[in-house]
């Protein structure tokens, strides 16, 4: 059974240790995860402005990635969600949309293969703090990760889930959308942190890191000393401290 | 335009947004109704039960009718006319434009009384009566506001919710020549009785349509004010302005969309009118108008068809749903969309309307791809994914950005090879040096102004995740646990499922 990592620019270059979590949490359940070093990005930045043809040159690496993987884990619900965008992307091409439809078929968001597949709820960690969650908008509207983290959340000992207001409403990252109406984007992300203080959380956890990395990033702007980070992390430090 | 009018200039989406996001009167009235908005709508769906369901059995009605609307528009003209209604079809704006003005010349009209129409928007229509000495007067209570401001509608069911109501009551103060206490019941009571007396005057009563039923050749409209109802009745003229895919097939269809409607508008179960209209007055009834037009508008609709990137365009019911889930639309209003239509809908029908792509600004790019307005739209509109290809065609035509395709280049050279891209993270780790504090990034320069005027970014760690991959991989191989019999068996099924079809887990998108 192989089972591959697909591990995404920004935890590749930015945030290490979510892979680190993921890769040495799945390891407790027998999973020894691959990394085909031939995958670089989704494509989505591409896409999503439109350039398919770079979008096209970008998602053969991961296409040729993951061939011949039996499932495909990602820290990402968006660049997981990007997967589902290849048959439109090659749907001139029969060979390489075969392709796209078996990728497709094999990709799983983090808590989805958690909780689907590998069927754990519990984790068997500890995590005694006050922690809020943002579902990010492509992993739980577009990719149905709803139930999954709230599920593995619930489980965790000590941990207290504050409901986040607003939870749905985007963050305002969106990609190049941030730096191309940066403005609009602002006010939407200052918004959000201002909904993560309202709770007065320790910890603001979530299942995309560039969602994250936007929070974060307007978070430490305005010096709120709130703790973020990806749920792969906040199990695997609650299953190193239990 | 009052003083605190978000009308006024702006060339491009991002300075009208600027212009909105400084306006805290707008931001706020924006906000406090699009949250009760869609709240409302969340509980009535909710309520409702099987409300997915029901949006499936809308979107197919949709799907078919507008698959067939060359069909269903034929058939819907034959009854209307059967019925005693002039019937008259208009391919853009400038021809619905001149057929009203003829009915109102032909009728001698000196006013017009108007409910609550976005198609008439679309036209200018009340700037073209104007202009012909015929005066127009908006009978919905948000249109008459936006009407004395000198405004247009910010939002496509609540017309002035960027106002509040010391500035509504400003407005009605100047009207009325007396000072109204900012209070709904007053405010309210007095355009109740200044348009009482324009309904008795008018010669003509102009509406929209909600939907139009092919099978008998009737009207419908959905209203709460009892003001439509009104412009119905009283004048001897009625015109009706209509979209070409406002059909619907028959009245069965009518109670999906009856549901569907009112409960994503508003919240509410039903409106507090509906009306269905068939023909003009005959002689056993006690009202109604002697002679009735429908003009049925094509302007840029028939565009859409055949394309089957944009064909479910025609879809939409004009809810306004999408507006109220939209978080970029609760943070600029609808002006700063730039056209008739605001909110997601707006952003993705103006461009389609208009086959010259070198007329779309850059109103596309003014979303996040949230994917809100798909899940609250009760036709089931893939709108997040519309606007990506409004972007890829307007790419295609050869109006991009030169900046940004040499940067998209750059993207796939360096994405297209690992080895590339191990290169560049590289060189990011060693050349950030430069800028990093802290274990942040803080200078507002280049890409980073905008991003950086709101965040600090994070610094690149010193190794990343694949530098770091052959230690890590050796300590996991080495203390692997044995995978649970179970799970194994599960994924070995899982796996065999995919292969003989039956498998893969679908998407929500």
């Amino acid at each position: 059974m192989k089972v591959s990592l697909f591990i995404t620019c920004l935890s590749d270059a930015l945030y290490p240790r979510v892979g680190e979590a993921m890769v040495r949490l799945l390891a407790k359940y027998g999973v020894a995860l691959e990394l085909p070093s031939v995958q670089t990005c989704c494509g989505q930045p591409a896409f999503n402005s439109g350039y398919w043809k770079e979008a096209r040159e970008s998602a053969s690496t991961i296409i040729a990635a993951f061939e011949d993987a039996d499932f495909v884990i990602s820290p990402s619900g968006s660049c997981t969600f990007m997967i589902h965008h290849y048959p439109k992307l090659f749907e001139d091409d029969p060979v390489m949309l075969e392709k796209a439809l078996q990728l497709q078929a094999k990709a799983y968001e983090f808590t989805q293969f958690l909780v689907q597949v590998l069927g754990v709820t519990d984790v068997g960690a500890q995590f005694p703090h006050k922690v809020t969650y943002h579902p990010s908008c492509h992993g739980s509207r577009l990719l149905g990760v709803k139930e999954e983290p709230l599920l593995l959340m619930e489980r965790v000992d000590g941990l207290e889930l504050v409901p986040l207001p607003f939870a749905n409403d985007c963050c305002g990252f969106g990609g190049t959308f941030a730096v191309k109406m940066s403005d609009i984007s602002g006010a939407m992300v200052t918004e959000k942190s201002d909904h993560v203080l309202e709770t007065e959380a320790e910890v603001l956890v979530g299942l995309d890191m560039a969602c994250l990395m936007n929070i974060a990033g307007n978070l430490r702007y305005r010096d709120k000393p709130v703790r973020v980070m990806h749920l792969a992390e906040l199990l695997y430090e609650g299953v190193k401290g239990a | 335009m009052s003083a605190t009018g978000t009308q006024a200039g702006g060339a491009t989406v991002k300075e009208r947004a600027e212009l909105a996001l400084n306006n805290d009167f707008l931001r706020k009235a924006v906000k406090f109704t699009t949250e009760r908005l869609r709240a409302g709508k969340e509980n009535a769906a909710a309520d409702h039960g099987n409300w997915d369901d029901w949006r499936e059995r809308g979107r197919q009605i949709r799907l078919h009718t507008i698959a067939h609307l060359d069909y269903y528009l034929n058939l819907f003209a034959d009854n209307a006319r059967a019925n005693g209604v002039h019937v008259h079809f208009a391919d853009t704006a400038a021809e619905a434009v001149k057929i009203s003005l003829d009915i109102a010349k032909h009728a001698q009209a000196k006013t017009v009384v108007k409910s609550k129409s976005m198609v008439t928007e679309e036209l200018h229509l009340n700037h073209a009566l104007e202009e012909i000495g015929v005066e127009a007067i908006e009978t919905d209570l948000g249109e008459y506001i936006i009407q004395l401001a000198g405004e247009t509608p910010s939002h496509i069911i609540i017309p002035a919710i960027h106002k509040n109501r010391y500035q509504i009551a400003e407005l009605l103060s100047a009207d009325a020549g007396e000072t109204l206490a900012p209070d709904t019941q007053v405010l309210a009571g007095f355009v109740r009785r200044k348009l009482r007396e324009k309904f008795l005057e008018a010669d003509i009563g102009m509406t929209g349509c909600n939907f139009a039923i092919a099978e008998t050749g009737s009207m419908v409209l959905f209203e709460n004010e009892g003001n439509a109802r009104m412009v119905t009745t009283v004048p001897k003229t009625q015109i009706t302005l209509m979209g070409m895919e406002r059909i619907i097939p028959s009245f069965a269809d009518l109670e999906v969309m009856a549901t569907l409607l009112p409960r994503s508008a508003t919240g509410q179960k039903l409106t507090v009118y509906m009306s269905g209209i068939t023909g003009p007055r005959r002689d056993a009834d006690a009202d109604g108008p002697e002679e009735m037009h429908i003009v049925i508008v094509d302007n840029g609709r028939s565009l859409q068809l055949g394309d089957p990137e944009f064909q479910e365009l025609l879809n939409c019911i004009r809810c306004g749903a999408c507006l109220n889930a939209c978080p970029v639309y609760r943070h600029i209003g609808g002006h700063a969309y730039g056209g008739t239509y605001s909110g997601p809908i707006g952003a993705v029908l103006t461009p389609a309307l208009k086959k010259n792509v070198a007329e779309w600004d850059d109103i596309a790019n003014a979303s996040s791809l949230c994917g809100a307005c798909y899940e609250a739209c009760p036709v089931k509109i893939p709108l997040h994914e519309m606007l990506i290809y409004l972007r890829r065609r307007k790419l295609e035509a050869g109006r991009g950005d030169k900046m940004e395709a040499l940067g998209m280049k750059g993207f796939a050279a360096v994405m297209s090879n690992a080895k590339r891209y191990r290169a560049v993270v590289k060189l990011g780790q060693l050349g950030q040096k430069l800028v990093v504090r802290d274990g942040g990034i803080r200078v507002k320069l280049g890409p980073l102004k905008g991003w950086n005027t709101y965040r600090v970014t994070p610094s690149l760690p010193k190794a990343s995740f694949r530098q770091q991959w052959k230690t890590m991989e050796e300590e996991i191989r080495h203390g692997l646990q044995d995978m649970d019999p179970a799970v194994k068996s599960r994924m070995e099924q899982i796996v065999k499922d995919r292969e003989s079809g039956k498998g893969g887990h679908g998407h929500h998108g």
